[in-house]
């Protein structure tokens, strides 16, 4: 058995089979694998009695549950107004560049996805950007050199 | 210009009491009919944008029959512009938890959610932290009422507060019809409080101040403080706690940086007041309402770009669910480009009014509805610049 059945069961076991606890998996299973597959979505369907039309439904609405393969790290950069009049689009240039790949793309080693994202509430600080849910705002191009860099590290 | 400066006020994000949850305590052992006449006169009106007057929608609520209750706090804060409710949550968090508390008493409710946006999952180690803290003094004090932190998963639309309920229920965060309202039919179908993070806190203000007290905050129309997060083109972008009812000539003169174009009232889905108008606009229930957000456009900008942002954004966060918002979104952004791009007369701009006042009217929530605010105000405002 993949370890993948397990994660759903422990997750099952902790959140219950209500529906009201369908959030909360499929939130874990995207921060423990940084995606959900098809067969995780089957698998949490028959765990909660659903159809896997409706998990798939319910996770294909939210924009932070990816439906497709994402890097170690998920980089989400603001593009509403104020953090676009304050730069964003040089930020996405500079990461395109260090990370060699497009917005919507992941890098070939699956460390790095880059995504822009809607309003991340940092408008006084803009731009502003998540790496999987810890926020960077204020963000200059050195910044950004010394953030992606350590990343890069870990 | 004038000479004074706005009031600040420092009642939200004033101290804790020196004693922990020394105004729950006290409240606790108030007569609900007393909570609810402080917060009836106190002319307390919601936080979140819409204004509904918070101490009649506890009352519905109360007043509906049922042994399963619920109070949600609605920490999906989304709408551009708007970062207050990071900052409360941030800073005083107790004050929050001691508001829905206090709610779950008048209702009758015995849980309550903190629904948090998924951007905001920075904050949950801290906020568990304080809620451990909440769960052993309500223990002590015989309150039987438990909260529980729910996270959302990026969508705007879930701010809407029965959008938020179908995504609490593990749903499409897809609006239902109203009526029924939340105070007969919320979460799971039960009657339910839902109010914003900053409406909570103003609650347990007018409990620890009395209602008098806080009356001489603001306006007959805006009673109290508000929360204001203020960004664009000013030299002083931030969070400030000011009275309603202030002229937006005054607030320009404070925090715009000398050329000031445009101030977004209410985010994207607010209002756009141009510089002649800034004289004649009151901010708050009686005049332009907000949720908080003030955005300041200096001249360098164009409105054009602004507007477009704004309907980009619509048309990505609309649920899909209703064809006016669905399709209007699409065509207003299309609309504005083809005129731009001299692909269609100017007339054109019209049309899409047209099309942006029929969304007013027959979407089925307040996003579909409220895209024309900003529509209407910025092509009014600026047409040239749409044009040219």
């Amino acid at each position: 058995m993949a370890t993948s059945d397990y994660l759903i069961q422990d997750l099952v076991e902790k959140y219950g089979r209500e529906r009201t606890s369908l959030m909360p998996i499929l939130q874990e299973v995207v921060q423990q694998k940084n995606y959900l597959s098809d067969q995780d979505m089957t698998e949490i369907a028959k765990e909660l009695d659903l159809s896997a039309a409706q998990v798939f439904g319910t996770a294909t609405f939210y924009s932070f549950l990816d439906t497709e393969p994402r890097g170690k790290y998920v980089i989400r950069v603001c593009k509403t107004i104020t953090c676009d009049m304050h730069g964003k689009k040089l930020i996405i240039q500079t990461l395109e560049d260090m990370l060699k790949i497009k917005v919507g793309e992941t890098t070939p080693n699956k460390k790095f996805t880059l995504l822009e994202t809607n309003c991340l509430g940092w408008c006084h600080e803009g731009p502003a950007m998540l790496i999987n849910e810890k926020p960077f705002s204020g963000l200059t191009l050195e910044r950004i050199h010394d953030i992606i860099s350590e990343y890069m590290h870990k | 210009m004038s000479d004074a400066k706005l009031k600040r006020v420092d009642l939200i994000f004033g101290e804790y009491s020196n004693v922990k949850y020394k105004v729950l305590a006290d409240t606790l052992i108030r007569s609900n009919e007393e909570i609810l006449k402080d917060l009836l006169d106190s002319g307390l009106r919601g936080r979140g944008g819409a204004g509904f007057p918070t101490g009649m929608k506890w009352k519905f609520t109360a007043e509906t029959p049922g042994n399963e209750k619920y109070v949600v706090c609605n920490a999906d804060e989304g709408e551009p512009g708007t970062f207050k409710d990071k900052e409360i949550l941030t800073r005083v968090p107790r004050k929050v938890f001691s508001g829905m508390a206090i709610c779950g008493k008048v209702i009758g409710a015995k849980k309550g959610f903190l629904y948090l946006r998924g951007e905001y999952k920075f904050l949950l180690p801290d906020l568990l932290k304080e809620l451990d803290q909440y769960h052993e003094f309500s223990k002590q004090l015989g309150h039987d009422f438990s909260i529980e932190i729910r996270l959302g998963s990026g969508a705007y639309i879930c701010g809407e507060e029965s959008a938020l309920f179908e995504s609490m229920e593990g749903d499409r965060g897809e609006p239902r019809n109203k009526p029924p309202y939340p105070t007969t039919s919320g979460y799971l179908g039960k009657p339910t409080v839902i109010n914003n993070v900053e409406t909570f806190v103003n609650v347990l203000m007018i409990m620890r101040l009395g209602p008098d007290q806080y009356k001489k905050l603001g306006t007959t129309d805006s009673r109290g403080s508000k929360v204001f997060s203020v960004s664009g083109d000013t030299p002083i972008p931030g969070i400030y706690e000011l009275e309603l009812g202030m002229p937006l000539e005054r607030f320009v003169d404070e925090f715009g940086d000398g050329d000031t174009k445009a101030v977004q009232v209410g985010g994207a889905s607010g209002f756009c007041v141009p510089r002649k108008k800034f004289k004649d606009t009151v901010i708050g229930f009686e005049g332009v309402p907000t949720g908080g957000s003030m955005m300041l456009f200096n001249s360098s900008r164009s409105m054009y770009n602004v507007l477009h942002n704004y309907l980009e954004f619509f048309e990505e966060e609309s649920c899909g669910q209703c064809t006016p918002c669905r399709v209007g979104c699409q065509q207003l952004r299309k609309g504005i480009v083809a005129v731009k791009k001299g692909d269609k007369k100017s007339v054109y701009l019209d049309q899409l009014m047209k099309l942006s006042e029929s969304m007013k009217i027959t979407a089925k929530c307040g996003l579909g509805q409220s895209v024309a605010n900003s529509f209407s105000s910025i092509v009014n405002n600026f047409k040239e610049e749409m044009i040219y």
